[in-house]
């Protein structure tokens, strides 16, 4: 189309019958070339984990904003000392690793759910969930390696 | 008919019965014209016409492409909400126009008619369907089967025609996949028709295709992409489960795997 050369001198509009304006095309569309079927099960477990760790969830971070906030005295009874005599049981030690893991791939597969509906080029696509991956192991492996390395006497 | 009442009601100084009991409004319908041959900016235009109230929208698009501007363009058949090929967004809300009667859609404002969203507009109402019927061919919505033709019917108990007999009803009118937000950010979703035609097959008991129909919804871009959002289901114009339809599809999934 040479629609860009054609001189501006005719004021009334750039565009007529031969040279009508670009159509607004949605976002990746639906073609005959479209369908490449992957024939994983990787989005049905991803829809389950979803719902199973979210009653799990309920519990966990329920019991965990109970004893930190409300029972023996709410926020101020919160230092080191009531951290690590926490720590010192391996059945706490177990419900913040649970939490910790099932929270942190639950809000990253919410994330990466948000961000797969709503970036528009497959480039920030790209971009976006990487970053959301890197930020989801850093924070779970940092979190694992406190809470089995944490050392009560530490000066 | 109209004009002569309205002169003898001037002449008598006072409104005639018969003008009071006259059926005809004055309505505003503000349609979003879109025509690439003149600009590349969509813009409302509004028209104004004296309607019965009772009349449907598509009466009022008649009225405004015939007598007032014929450039307007718009899809419609059979016009009695069979045919699926008018719908629209009225009101900001994805109905049939020859379904909706104006006096539903509270005439006293400006009634709102633009194109259905997520497809490409064309021209003013007209969009390009062909995304929308590549998602419905790509679910396979044909009768497949093993084995040697019956030389009768395929016969189905009553129970079994029951299963499915929702989403026979789909008329492929696209209210369903325009009003769906996964679908107008990402043309790859299957969409809420494609799946609710899937669903017809999946749960008919004379039908063989089911797993491989299942498999396709399966993918990354089928069912788990729903949101539950409902705007499918607001928006059938034949009042089918669409939502419901989908999550059905899911468990069909779930139990297969597990």
């Amino acid at each position: 189309m040479s629609a860009e050369t054609t001189p501006v001198n005719d004021a009334v509009s750039l565009y007529d019958v031969d040279h009508p304006a670009p159509v607004i095309e949605p976002p990746r569309k639906r073609t005959a070339k479209t369908p490449k079927a992957t024939r994983t099960n990787f989005e049905l477990y991803g829809w389950l984990f979803m719902r199973l760790s979210g009653i799990v969830l309920v519990v966990l971070v329920l019991g965990h904003l109970l004893i930190q906030l409300v029972l023996d005295g709410g926020v101020s009874k919160i230092g080191f000392a009531f951290v690590a005599g926490r720590w010192a049981s391996p059945f706490w030690q177990a419900w913040d690793l649970v939490m910790l893991w099932l929270a942190m791939l639950h809000g990253a597969n919410g994330l990466r759910t948000v961000i797969n509906d709503y970036a528009q080029r497959d480039n920030t696509r790209f971009w976006l969930k990487m970053l959301l991956y890197t930020a989801t192991v850093f924070t779970v492996l940092l979190g694992t390696l406190v809470i089995f390395t944490f050392d009560p006497n530490i000066r | 008919m109209a004009t002569p009442t309205v002169d003898k009601a001037a002449e008598a100084g006072q409104p005639e019965p018969g003008f009071a009991d006259s059926p005809y409004i004055t309505v505003t319908f503000r349609i979003r014209r879109f025509n690439p041959e003149v600009s590349e900016d969509a813009s409302w235009e509004d028209f104004q016409l004296e309607i019965d109230p009772k009349e449907r929208v598509l009466d009022a698009l008649h009225k405004i492409k015939w007598d007032q501007d014929g450039s307007l363009t718009f899809r419609r058949s059979c016009a009695h909400g069979i045919c699926g090929s008018d719908a629209m967004r009225i009101n900001g809300r994805n109905r049939l126009a020859c379904k909706t009667l104006i006096k539903d859609i509270n005439p006293e404002k400006p009634i709102t008619v633009e194109a259905i969203k997520g497809l490409t507009v064309m021209k003013d109402l007209v969009v390009d369907m062909e995304p929308f019927f590549q998602a419905y061919r790509d679910v396979m919505p044909f009768l497949i089967t093993t084995g040697n033709e019956p030389t009768r019917e395929r016969r189905q108990s009553a129970e079994d025609r029951e299963r499915f007999d929702d989403t026979t009803k789909c008329i492929l009118c696209a209210a369903c996949t325009s009003s769906c937000p996964v679908f107008w950010n990402d043309g790859q979703y299957f969409g809420p028709a494609a799946i609710v035609n899937a669903h017809r097959f999946i749960f008919d008991s004379r039908d063989e295709g089911g797993e491989q129909r299942l498999e396709i919804l399966n993918d990354k871009d089928g069912v788990w992409r729903c949101r539950t959002t409902f705007n499918c289901t607001d928006a059938c114009p034949r009042g089918i489960e669409v939502t419901k339809a989908i999550q059905e599809v899911k468990r069909a999934l779930i139990t297969r795997r597990f």
